[in-house]
């Protein structure tokens, strides 16, 4: 038997994909946003005095980071149905990348941490500036700028590993390709446009925090190509 | 329905988990020697090899594996290859795993300090030697912490195939769960045994960066 490919059979349902891959992006940004919070607040409380948070910090960190996404994806689904708690697919991959991407988030954060010199936060101290100012302005933002492309690097492969989240029905381009495959039984066809339009999201993401890596730090010379 | 977690069914759990680890070495593997082929090409005197392989890379790595997955499983089915669940699994596993671990490698050649690759030249060694010889024994120090670290993805990545129908630790979990229908307990204990078998390697890819007096984490994908 040879290769015979209908394409026009499959993109006549562009509208789906396009939803799809909008879906995608969404599901996304919101774990980015959550989960750049939640790996933050990780990464300090990995540093803390209290060897209780610090440990906890630690454990939540390794945890994740040592088990597949898949079965942290289903533990949320289920743990979340078990508790009586009722919640669209859409919010449980959502929490369930975020927790996810969170415990990735968290080391690179520490690592930005451990490179600011000592030195600055002892003259900042020598300046008088508050705690929290030398939080913010010595160690947090200088942080996010050394580690911004291995962070960027991260959400874009975050966006690649949420088409995981199809296998509990949560609307996003997997999940569409799944359905159209199943209607139009032209599996190869579908998977390789969901695969091309995975690769241009992913050209648009590095790209597009290649943009706000310009605008966020002028002054930073190197930043990761967008390639 | 009903019934409760037997030995049995740790058993089946057991045999997925083989299965898992398994696969996880025929992708290591099979990546591997793709990978390294990658790695070379990556650096190769010649342009267009430069290009292919940096495409090939930004391909798959600008792809899902589970996207990668289907395409295996269904592509092979579609060109008239009638491949078992392992076969698709390994052979999509394998192109996944040879662009990550080329571009690993790739850095670990080019990190061997430039004076060692005069110093070959200066010796008149051919491209070859120079590499075998010169080059590659000292990258390969340098590249063992980043691949044991990447072993942990390979064997996370490998739930995935339970999506082809590839009977592995996950894939086991849930055929247990269809029958017990107890899916916390159940994914918990999936859970725990894959964070058994990547915690040890995640420890020791630690040690041996600390031993080198590199602090760099493995910061790959999820």
């Amino acid at each position: 038997m040879s290769l015979q490919l209908d394409f026009p059979a499959v993109l006549e349902r562009w509208p789906s994909f396009v939803a799809g891959a909008v879906l995608t992006l969404e599901l996304a940004a919101f774990a980015t946003v959550l989960g750049a919070l939640l790996g933050t607040l990780a990464a300090v409380g990995r540093g803390a005095h209290n060897a209780l948070i610090a440990g906890a910090c630690k454990a939540y960190v390794e945890t994740i980071r040592n088990t597949p996404l898949l079965v942290q994806i289903f533990l949320v689904y289920f743990g979340l149905a078990s508790l009586g708690l009722k919640f669209s697919a859409f919010t449980v991959a959502v929490a369930a990348l975020t927790i996810n991407v969170g415990a990735y988030t968290a080391e690179i954060m520490r690592a930005g941490f451990e490179a600011i010199p000592r030195g600055q936060i002892e003259a900042a101290e020598g300046l008088a500036l508050s705690r929290l100012q030398i939080y913010w302005h010595i160690i947090l933002l200088p942080a996010i700028e050394k580690v911004y492309p291995a962070l960027t690097s991260q959400f874009v492969l975050l966006m690649l590993a949420s088409s995981v989240c199809s296998q509990i029905s949560a609307e996003e381009l997997t999940a569409v390709a799944n359905y159209i495959q199943s209607d139009t039984y032209r599996a190869f066809e579908t998977y390789i446009i969901v695969a091309v339009l995975y690769v241009i999201l992913s050209l648009v993401m590095r790209a597009g925090f290649w943009g706000l890596g310009l605008v966020l730090f002028p002054r930073r010379r190197r930043l990761g190509t967008p390639l | 329905m009903g019934g409760h977690l037997n030995i049995n069914h740790l058993m089946f759990l057991g045999q997925g988990a083989l299965w898992t680890i398994g696969l996880s070495l025929v992708a290591l593997i099979g990546g591997g020697i793709v990978g390294f082929v990658i790695a070379l090409a990556r650096i190769s005197p010649l342009k267009s090899v430069r290009i292919a392989s940096a495409v090939y890379v930004q391909l798959i790595q600008g792809t899902p594996l589970l996207v990668i997955l289907f395409l295996g499983y269904f592509g092979l089915a579609a060109i008239g290859l009638k491949v078992s669940p392992l076969a698709a699994a390994g052979a999509s596993l394998t192109l996944y795993v040879a662009a990550y671990l080329g571009e690993i490698w790739r850095g670990c050649i080019q990190s061997v300090p430039k004076p060692q690759w005069e110093a070959a030249e200066g010796l008149a060694l051919s491209r070859t030697q120079r590499m075998t010889k010169v080059i590659l024994p000292q990258a390969i120090r340098i590249a063992t912490p980043p691949t044991v670290g990447f072993m942990v993805q390979i064997i996370k990545n490998t739930s995935l195939a339970s999506v082809v129908g590839f009977v592995e630790l996950m894939r086991s979990g849930q055929i247990v769960n269809n029958s017990l229908f107890e899916p916390f307990a159940i994914y918990a204990i999936i859970a725990v045994t894959y964070f058994a078998m990547c915690y040890p390697l995640s420890l020791f890819s630690q040690r041996l960066e600390q031993r080198m007096g590199r602090g760099r984490s493995n910061l790959a994908p999820a």
